[in-house]
Parts: structure tokens; sequence; C-alpha cells
């Protein structure tokens, strides 16, 4: 068991890509870590470079209290799951998992026991003579799995290893990644680009884009203080809302305006916000923030939309809507009867808005 | 790197020797034994061999240095000249007629029928059987007297006289050119039957209900993509026949009255034969120039495929 | 699809395929048919009467008695077998690691080296076999097998290598990097993962280096001049011959004979020859 720092980080690929800038974070013990981000932003290769496969441009990273920056991923007690599993086509099920404690000089009983031992944890007793070619796609993920974690490794690395399992297994591998997790305790670093897989699997979520990370955070604290805009609008789906608008104080109140809006920015916000009169901003509201306005709601908070798409989703209704040059999405009611073309009148929660500095993007 | 950033209280372990996990260090080592090899039976050999044309050396008498006269004097050599000549009408009539031919097997080929493994597996043999002992086979049967073929169409009545296949200067040198084409054959049906298996055939299905007929849709469909294959293929096939010496070793050994020689015939005739090994290394490098040009076509071609 | 009436199939397709097939097979059959006949059914004239050149009702096997009686052909075949199966493996040898290295490793000249062996690959024996063959005798290797051992593998290697490089670079980097992960080094990696996975290629490129070298001619005339030392090329065209003298039924003979181990060896592996031929030009 152990930590794993990453501090100052830097890569770059043949002196002028520059994948990973300055990234530091510290991995806790027996935390799950997940990397999330778009394709190119850097958290693959930052996997990568803990693992071994990629050398460090500039920086350190320690696993336990060892640098390992020149050490062969070989004697960097890690595990590592791939995309594709990553299977030794020539080897059974069986060599498979092994392969890595024969590297390591283990007793036949003893690998035969903990071969045995992760195979059970698996449900994959019944394969262990198989040939890769000879399993299903989950099956092999589970081998990947397996392989693994007979190791007892420091580390568990796993580089998007559900993407290539269809949907449902997907989910289904999701919540026994978790629970495997919860059982081994394996310090893990989980890479990938859904971000439903970062919010369900993490115990704490890194979001990197360009090579940077934008926000450490456990998923909710993403999901309610996003730090700047990529993060609000990768995190959560359907995706925030954003709308380009100008501040206005009038009233003694600060106004977020734009064609066919004004919401008035609530007490904290528009605190932070002072002295922001006449710029511009991004005002941002996650769709299951919006619902239809009542009596109850007070008018600056409301807008009028017009519906564009309907996607009944049974849980919940979907809309697109179009709010004087703006588009907002809204998930609204499942009882409600909707037509294209109707005109509605929405309000925001107040406690969920969110404002962005058109500049920086960063959140205000 | 920012290492001395790191607090002296971490552990810096030195790593093991572990020098074959530098992938420099690992290619390296792997790349010597063929370096040395190569080195020694290929680099050193042309250095050699340019040297010794710049030389006087004979079998047993250590040469001078004589600059450019060894390829003066076989310049105007009038049975160098005469290779020359036969190297390149070789070459040429073979190449356009194994393409066509091994075209033509490839495209029968191209389709399902009973025992195709089997008649694929029959056709190459020409290609795989050693050439010194096919080539003694067609010898036979173009024996002066002997001749399997005179008699053939001496019995269909398209002959009265015999042919004398390998006696007569000009036919020498087409029964040479039919030999090579027959063994060449089954190399180009082969691989081009290899990059037909990867044009899709629904290619061929969508320019049929386009309104395509076949000859079109070779033209136009199959061709095109047919043709970075054919280059290849060509191109090597190329420098085998332009090099080639063993099917006319053993067919006519240059003759008859040395009106069959190629390069590598006649610098063997010179160079072992003779003992004059100066000229006959001479005889050889002067293939030189014209192999290189195609290997830089080739290299030039590949490249191109590769950057598209 | 569909491609019409039946004669068609007949015409275009069928009649053409097999004379294809006999004129590129005739001339074994007139190797096999050779080898059978006795000496006064041989030397008939082309144009006499009553001749059946494509048959033998008198079968004997004089010219295969004569060839092991009467030349060394048994040494030629045995020298043959040695040389071109050790050439093969000192070949395999070194064209599997360059071609690993050259296909999965980074490092500075990659690809300039690999357009060297390309090139290397392309030169034909006939360009060095005089300045080799005086490097040969100052390595005082002349008349022996090692003079052709060791020079085989110029052509064999750039051969193997480039085939080698095309199999290495279809399998998943994945597969050594996880084996590195799993404590293997980058060495223990190739050999106990990448070659294993790479099997078909290393025995399509093993094939073709050995026929390769069981047809090489020029090298073996040049180098050996001994009886004894000669492989089944060289032995049957210098010692079958007397002057202009053709012994025709042991010539066809040892051409059969000769023969036959390429063929045995291709018949059991012809895909992966097959492949290794496409694969050859494919790169």
């Amino acid at each position: 068991m152990a930590l794993v720092s990453i501090r100052s980080v830097n890569k770059v690929y043949d002196g002028n890509v520059h994948a990973v800038k300055d990234v530091s974070l510290e991995v806790r013990d027996k935390e799950f870590m997940v990397f999330v981000g778009p394709s190119g932003c850097g958290k693959t290769t930052t996997l990568r470079m803990v693992a071994g496969l990629e050398s460090i441009t500039s920086g350190d990273i320690l696993i336990g209290d060892t640098v390992v920056n020149n050490l062969p991923p070989m004697d960097r007690d890690i595990a590592m799951v791939f995309q594709n599993y990553a299977l030794y086509p020539h080897m059974s099920v069986f060599h498979n998992m092994a392969f890595g404690l024969k590297m390591r000089k283990f007793e036949k009983p003893e690998i035969d026991k903990r071969v045995r031992n992760a195979a059970a944890i698996l449900g994959i007793e019944t394969l262990l003579d198989r040939k890769p070619r000879q399993l299903s796609g989950g099956q092999r993920q589970r081998v990947a799995l397996g392989r693994a974690i007979v190791r007892h490794p420091q580390v568990f690395l796993f580089d998007e290893p559900l993407s290539n399992l269809d949907a449902k297994l997907r989910v289904q591998m999701r919540v026994e990644l978790k629970k495997l997790h919860e059982r081994l305790g394996t310090t893990a670093i989980y890479v990938t680009h859904d971000q439903v897989e970062a919010m369900t699997l993490g115990d704490r979520v890194v979001v990197m884009k360009d090579g940077i990370v934008q926000q450490v955070g456990e998923p909710l604290e993403l999901y309610n203080t996003p730090a700047n805009k990529f993060v609000a609008g990768f995190i959560g789906s359907p995706a925030m809302n954003f709308a380009d608008v100008t501040l206005a104080e009038s009233d003694g109140k600060l106004w977020a305006e734009a064609q066919g809006l004004r919401i008035g920015i609530p007490g904290e916000i528009a605190r932070r916000a002072n002295g922001r009169n006449g710029a511009h901003a991004t005002l941002g509201i996650r769709p299951e923030d919006i619902h239809l306005a009542g009596p109850t709601d007070p008018t600056d908070l409301c807008f009028d939309a017009e519906v564009e798409v309907i996607e009944q989703l049974g849980s919940e209704i979907v809309l697109d809507t179009r709010v004087g040059n703006s588009a907002f999405v809204a998930s609204v009611d499942p009882t409600l009867r909707l037509k294209v073309h109707d005109r509605l009148k929405l309000a925001m929660n107040p406690a969920r808005l969110h404002l962005f500095d058109a500049g920086s993007e960063a959140a205000i | 790197m920012a290492v001395t950033a790191v607090s002296g209280s971490v552990a810096r372990p030195i790593p093991r020797l572990r020098r074959m996990e530098d992938e420099r260090w690992l290619a390296f080592a792997l790349l010597v034994p063929t370096a040395v090899l190569l080195g020694l039976f290929i680099a050193y050999p042309f250095v050699e061999g340019v040297l010794l044309s710049l030389n006087s050396t004979r079998v047993g008498i250590k040469g001078e240095f004589v600059g450019l006269k060894n390829f003066d004097k076989v310049w105007n050599d009038s049975i160098f000249r005469t290779s020359v000549w036969n190297t390149f009408w070789y070459t040429g009539v073979t190449t356009v007629f194994k393409l066509a031919l091994g075209l033509w097997l490839a495209i029968l080929l191209n389709r399902h029928f009973r025992g195709k493994a089997l008649v694929r597996a029959f056709i190459l043999l020409p290609f795989i059987i050693p050439t010194v002992l096919s080539t003694f086979a067609w010898k036979w049967m173009f024996d002066p007297t002997f001749s399997v073929i005179n008699w053939t169409l001496f019995q269909l009545g398209f002959i009265t006289q015999r042919i004398n296949w390998l006696g007569d200067p000009d036919l020498a040198m087409t029964s040479i050119i039919i030999v090579n084409v027959w063994r060449g054959v089954p190399f180009f049906a082969i691989s081009l039957l290899a990059g037909l298996q990867t044009i899709s055939p629904e290619l061929q299905e969508a320019a049929a209900i386009d309104g395509a007929r076949p000859w079109q849709r070779f033209w136009h469909v199959t061709w095109p993509l047919l043709l970075p294959v054919t280059m290849v293929v060509v191109l090597f096939s190329v420098i085998q026949t332009f090099a080639d010496f063993q099917l006319v070793y053993v067919m006519t050994g240059g003759g008859p009255a040395n009106a069959t020689h190629l390069f590598a015939t006649y610098a063997y005739q010179l160079g072992i034969g003779t003992g004059l090994l100066s000229e006959g290394a001479a005889v050889s490098l002067a293939m030189f120039p014209f192999l290189f040009l195609i290997v830089v076509v080739q290299l030039l071609y590949i490249r191109r495929v590769e950057t598209r | 699809m569909i491609e019409g009436a039946a004669w068609r199939k007949w015409v275009f397709y069928n009649i053409p395929l097999i004379l294809f097939v006999f004129v590129l097979l005739f001339p074994f059959y007139w190797m096999i048919i050779t080898t059978f006949r006795p000496d006064g059914e041989l030397y008939r004239p082309w144009n006499a009467a009553n001749y059946q050149p494509f048959w033998t009702n008198n079968p004997t096997l004089d010219h295969i008695l004569y060839l092991f009686e009467e030349t060394s052909f048994g040494r030629w075949m045995l020298n043959t077998m040695f040389i071109a199966a050790v050439s093969t493996v000192i070949s395999l040898f070194c064209g599997v690691l360059a071609g690993y290295a050259l296909a999965r490793l980074n490092f500075p000249f990659a690809g300039g080296l690999g357009t060297v062996i390309f090139v290397t690959y392309l030169v034909p024996q006939t360009l060095l076999f005089i300045p080799l063959a005086e490097i040969i005798r100052n390595f005082r290797l002349g008349d022996t097998p090692w003079s052709l051992i060791l020079t085989y593998p110029t052509f064999l290697i750039p051969f193997c290598t480039w085939l080698m490089m095309g199999y290495f670079k279809a399998i998943p980097k994945e597969l050594e990097e996880c084996a590195r992960i799993d404590g293997a080094s980058r060495w223990k990696a190739m050999i106990y993962i990448i070659l294993p996975v790479a099997v078909p290629g290393i025995l399509s490129a093993g094939i073709f280096a050995f026929t390769l070298s069981w047809n090489e001619f020029i090298y073996a005339l040049v180098f050996l001049s001994s009886p004894d030392q000669k492989t089944v090329p060289v032995g049957v065209t210098s010692e079958l011959i007397r002057g202009d003298v053709f012994f025709w039924g042991p010539l066809m003979a040892g051409a059969l004979l000769g023969s036959i181990p390429v063929a045995i060896v291709y018949s059991f592996f012809v895909e992966h020859y097959v492949s290794g031929l496409t694969g050859s030009v494919k790169g």
C-alpha cells in the first residue's frame, strides 16, 4: 500500500509537444483516484509516466517514499490494466495471470494459490485453461484485472479499461471494480474520458485539459463547485448550460443580462462579482436546476423559452429550448405534457447558479 | 531535471545496472550481429570491389592502381556492349510478359473454385524449385537434337525443320526470355493475387451497379488499387532480372559466340573464367548506377505511398 | 458475382487456367519422366518415328544409381542441407533481433537504418561476387561450407529483418508494456511475450530463407571448388557435364532429387511460404 505523489511533472515529446504541464498532485494511500478529460489532455501520458512507460521530462514521481523517475516499470511494483486488455495471446488464462509472479520468481504453490484466489474473486475459475481468443470481451476484462490483482502491487493503474466493452457490460464492470477496490484497498489511478465513470468510481477526481490539471476534488465537489467553465461543462450529463451575459448593477442588485434573459444574481456570487459592473461573463446553470416556473418563483430568476426538441426519457423530460439567442437544456418533470414550439416560463434554482469570468473562464 | 527540489529525506535508490532497459542500448545490442555480418560481407566487399576495379589485379598477380583504365577498356569492348544491350532487352521484355501473364493468372485465381489451394500451391513450384535445376529441364527440352518441343511441333505439322533453340543467337535470347518468364510468372501472380484479395469485392459490386462493364471495372477500380503492389513487385523483379546470372549461365553460358551475355555472366567469364579479376569487378560494378537508380525510385515510391 | 453462361466460364477462366498450370508444371513432368527413362529411349532424335516421348514402358533407376555411385551427389545433398540450415538459423537470429529493434524500439537513426537494411535487401549477389571471392580467400574460408554459411546471411538477414519488421509492427505495443509492468525486463518481454506471438512470422521467414539458400548458385559456384564440398546446384552443373556432353538422365535425376527437400518443406508450409512471399514485397 502506498501513496503516489506527482511533483511538478512535465512531459515534452520530441522537444516541442508539451503534453503534460507542471502537474502536481498526491494520490493518498488506498485512494481510488480518477484522471478524467478529453482525449489529448495528458491523462494517459501522466499515467504512463507513473507506470514508467514514458520518461519524465522534468519533475519527480514518488511511489511510497521512493523516487521512481529512473526505475524501469518492472521495479516499480505496480500493476496496470490496459484498454485493449493486452492479454498474452499465446498463454492460457492461468499463465497470463501467473506471468507477473513468475517474473518475480515466486514459488509454484504460491503462484497457484494466488491465481486461483484471484480467479475466484473474479468468477473466472472455469476459464483458467482457455486461451484469450476463446474469451468474450467481459471475460478478457476480468482476466486483465486478475492479472493485476494476483501481484498484490502497491498501486493499480487503469488505462480506460472499460471503454472496449458494450454499454451494459460497462455498467456492470464498473460496479465490480468499485467492489473490488473496497475489498482490496489498493491505491488506484484510473484514467477515463467518461465523466460518469469518473464520478461513480473516484474517491477523488482529477480533471485535465491540454496537459494542465483543471481541478482536483471529490466527485460532488467538482459537480457543485466547479473551478472553471471547462470543469463545469465536462462534469455532469446533460452538460451545464452556458450563456454569454453582461453584468449590470441596478436597484442595488447585480443582473446578468443577455437577449431575452435577465437574471438577478443571488447574494453570495454577487458579492464575489463585486466591481464587475458592465463586464462580460458566462452564466452557467445545470439542466436539472431549471424547472417550470411556479407562483413561488421570484420573477428575477425566471425567463421565457421556446421548446425546440423534446426528449422523453421516462424518468425525466429533457427539453432543448431557445432563449433569445442562447440555447438552454432543461430537465423537467416527466408528467408534463409538452409540444414543440410551446412557449414556457422557466425558473432557475438560485443556489445552483454559476458565473464564470469571460476571459480566464475561472469561476467567480 | 528538477531533482534538487526534492527534500533530502526522500529515498532515492540508485537503480541496479539495467542498461538494457534503455531502448537505445537494447537496440544497439540487437543490431550488432546484423551490422557485423552485413558490414563484413556487403560494405567491405563493396569498397574492395571499387578498389579492385581501379586496379589491374589478376589471379595470383597483385595489381597496381590504374585509375579508370578498366572501365575504359570494358567500354570499348564489343562483348560488353552486347551484354549491356542484352541485359536491358532481357529485363524489359521479361518484365512486360511477367506482369501481363502474372496479372492474368492472378485474376484467374481470384475466384472461388474447387482445388484452388492446390492449384495455387502447384503454381508456385517454378519459383521455389532451385532455378539451376529447373533451368536444366528447360535446356533438355530445348536440346538441339532431342527437343521434345520440336518433336511436338513436328508431330502437329507446324515445322519441318528443327528449331535450333539455343544455337542461334537471336533465338537463344528468346529461349532464355521464355524460361525467365516461366520462372517469374508465379511470383507475380501470387503477389498480385494477395494484392487483389485486399480489394473489397463490394467496390466491384458498387461499380457493377453503377453500370461499369468488366473491363471498365478492372481499369477504374482494380488497377488503381493494385498499383502500389504492382510497382513494388515490378521493381523487385527488375532488380533480380537485371542482375540475373544462373539462368543464362546454365542455358547458354553466354554463347553462342558471346551473344547472350548479361552483365553478371560476362563479369563471371572475365573475373573467374579468365582470371581478370579487376576487369570482372569493373563489369559487375557497371551494374551499380542502374541498380542504384531503381532502388532510389523504389524508396521514393514507398515514401510517397506511406505519406499519402 | 454472376459470371454468365457456363461456356463463358470455360472460355474465360477454366481453359486459360488449365493452360497456365500445364505450362508451369510441364518442365517438372519432363524432369520426372527423364529420370526414369532408359538411355536408349532418351537419345532419339526429335523427328524419329515411333517415338513416345511422354511415357515410358521401361522405367529404370539407373540414373539415380549413377548419381549415388559415380558422383558425390549424397555429399552435395548433405552439404546443401547443412549450409542452408545453418545460414538460415544465423539469419533468423540476426533478422529477428534487428527486426525487433527497428520495429519496436525508439532510438536515433532508426529510420535511416531501416532504409539501409532495405537497400542491402536489394543488393544482388552478382554485384559483389568477385571482391567477395577475394575476401573469402583472404579469410582462408575458400572451399569450405563456412564461405557460404557466412555469406548467405548477407541476403537472408535483410530479407528476414524486413519480413519480421512487418510482423512485429502488427503486434500491439501494450503487450510488452504490460509484460514490463508485470516485472519483465525489456529483454524478457521480447523473449517471453513478443517472440512467441511472432512465431508464424519467424516460421515464414525461416522457410523462405531456407529455400533461398538452397537455391543460391553464384557464391557456391565461385567459392567452392573440390567436388566433395559442392552444393547440389553447383555439383549438378559441374560434375554431370563432360565438355559438351550432357548426361541428361543423371542430370534430370539430380535436378529432381535436389528439388525434393525444398518441395517437401514447401508442401508442409505453403501458407507460411506464401505469406513470406507476399510479406517480402509488402514490407
